[in-house]
């Protein structure tokens, strides 16, 4: 799998979601799911994906699916 | 004379703060609750559908000052069940967001302030109120069940004197809300600090969402409170690094937190110099019945405390015998001026008095240590708190065999495990019954089991299923 593929996979497990949403529309609180107990869900998984651990401010901002993008490159995980 | 009702004492002062630092002040908090109750004639039930606003709050405040009846709801609440309980409860009014679903069939509006409006729905000839009712809470709001809590105007005004009297609560405090207006904690935060003339920063972010945090800096909060969820959160973001210069005392309540994160935040509080308070209430006792002094936060961590000034507490045995040798598990008992008139399940209900008369078997079990520090054991009923809500086993057993599906529930706090049996898509029936009871569903376990295990009378057999 590729990070890009792992990191979408994340989404459509921890939000219930197709693939084909997942866009810079895709928004902490769009999906009922993707509230703040689904929110600490997708921190959790993607650090398990990707063997990284986030700072408070990266949990915070991580506002959107391409917002997460820009986030995980600080941490040398390449999207 | 009672919080709401004395509004006017605190004048120019701010009361309610908003994410646009709009300040509302004490004397126009008034005036717009005034605005609301002038149309409240003749005590009608008045369903408000409840956010962390100003507008919100004066529509609530508005109720009681007019001596309407309010049942405060969520607004999150589905289109169905509103319309479930308003066919149940017939109120002559509802208070709720201009954009809010059910707005569009609940009436006529009457008034309208920003974003809320008064409706008039137009019900006539429901049961009077009793005379000492005051308002409604929900219990279990997440199943669909209609039962409510019928609180009166001393179950109101006393558990805020208690509360403000163990905190504190000055009028320089600025709590931040971060609980859902309606439910019983959330709420006692907002009567509590009313009482006291302080400065409420009234939001419905969560503590993941920057904004949060910008406007707990911006306007410099005083105390928040939380669930145990929100721990978990507040952990996991790191709050012992986090520099809150303001923040002065925390407290936690909606279930009970691990010994080891309560010691954890207990220790981490201290170096912070902030107090630290755990407390335990029902919406069955208005709000809060104890609270653990910050100062033994840790050396009693794990605890519920002491009661509430006014209150007490006893322990019974199984058959109604008082415990009292230390460290002996027996029904946790609570006797105060805030123990609630009794229940509701319909409209012919609310003409009811007070059927508690001041006592209330929790429904909890406990133990009283020689200290007479209180320890939540474990429950009587069936009931578990997922993020804080309570959430009622046989209840959701029975919307599962609505939905065809014979199931055991059971689990801990945060974490509902449903025994199915069958051939179960066990993935779309979490999707599904989560959905219904509007819970994230990775609350929600569903585990396929071969038969579900039953005693010899036919009952099922709770402790015999696989842990």
């Amino acid at each position: 799998m590729t990070n890009r593929e792992k990191y979408e996979q994340v989404f459509v497990d921890s939000f219930a979601v197709d693939k084909g949403v997942l866009s810079e529309t895709f928004t902490y609180q769009c999906v009922p799911t993707w509230d703040s107990v689904g929110h600490m869900g997708l921190i959790a998984a993607l650090e398990e994906a990707f063997e990284i651990q986030m700072e408070m401010d990266d949990i915070i901002d991580f506002s959107s699916f391409t917002k997460g993008i820009e986030t995980l490159a600080k941490y040398n995980v390449a999207i | 004379m009672s919080f709401f009702d004395a509004l006017d004492l605190h004048g120019d002062a701010p009361a309610v703060i908003s994410e646009q630092d709009a300040v509302v002040t004490y004397a126009e908090l008034a005036r717009a609750a005034d605005a609301v109750g002038a149309h409240l004639v003749g005590r009608p039930l008045v369903f408000v559908v409840c956010e962390n606003s100003a507008a919100s709050i004066s529509g609530y405040l508005g109720c009681l000052r007019a001596r309407a009846v309010p049942l405060l709801l969520g607004r999150s609440i589905t289109p169905e069940s509103l319309a479930s309980l308003v066919s149940l409860y017939q109120p002559e009014f509802l208070w709720l967001p201009t954009e809010h679903p059910a707005r569009a069939t609940a009436g006529a509006d009457v008034h309208r302030d920003g974003p809320y409006a008064l409706v008039r729905t137009g019900a006539t000839g429901g049961a009077p109120l009793h005379d000492e009712l005051a308002m409604l809470l929900t219990t279990s709001g997440t199943t669909g069940s209609p039962m409510l809590v019928r609180l009166s105007r001393e179950n109101i005004t006393s558990n805020a004197a208690a509360i403000a009297s163990y905190l504190g609560i000055t009028d320089a405090e600025r709590p931040i809300t971060t609980l859902p207006m309606h439910y019983t904690y959330g709420l006692s935060i907002i009567n509590s600090h009313l009482l006291r003339g302080s400065a409420i920063l009234a939001t419905d972010r969560a503590v993941i969402d920057r904004g949060f945090w910008q406007m707990l800096t911006r306007h410099g909060a005083t105390s928040l409170g939380g669930v145990p969820y929100t721990y978990e959160m507040l952990k996991r973001l790191g709050f012992a690094k986090m520099e809150l210069p303001t923040l002065r005392t925390i407290t936690q309540a909606g279930g009970k937190l691990s010994p080891a994160l309560a010691r954890e935040f207990a220790t981490v509080c201290e170096a912070k110099g902030i107090r630290f308070v755990v407390m335990y209430g029902q919406s069955e006792a208005t709000a809060r019945m104890s609270y653990l002094p910050s100062e033994r936060a840790i050396d009693k961590a794990g605890s519920i405390g002491i009661a509430i000034p006014e209150g007490m507490f006893w322990l019974e045995d199984a058959s109604g015998q008082p415990v009292t040798a230390a460290d002996t598990e027996g029904e946790l008992v609570y006797r105060g001026p805030n123990v609630s008139l009794g229940y509701s399940g319909s409209r012919a209900d609310l003409a009811k008095g007070d059927e508690n008369k001041g006592t209330l078997r929790t429904g909890d079990l406990a133990t009283r240590d020689a200290d007479g520090f209180y320890y939540i054991t474990g429950r009587k009923k069936r009931f578990l708190k997922l993020f804080g809500n309570r959430v009622n086993l046989d209840d959701v057993e029975r919307l599962l065999s609505d939905m065809g599906h014979a199931c055991a529930c059971a689990g801990r706090d945060d974490h509902l495990v449903i025994y199915a049996t069958g051939d179960v898509d066990t993935i779309a029936l979490r999707a599904s019954i989560s959905a219904q009871m509007s819970i994230h569903p990775s609350a929600v376990t569903v585990r396929t089991i071969a038969q579900l295990p039953r005693s010899e009378s036919g009952k099922l057999l709770y402790s015999a299923l696989p842990q």
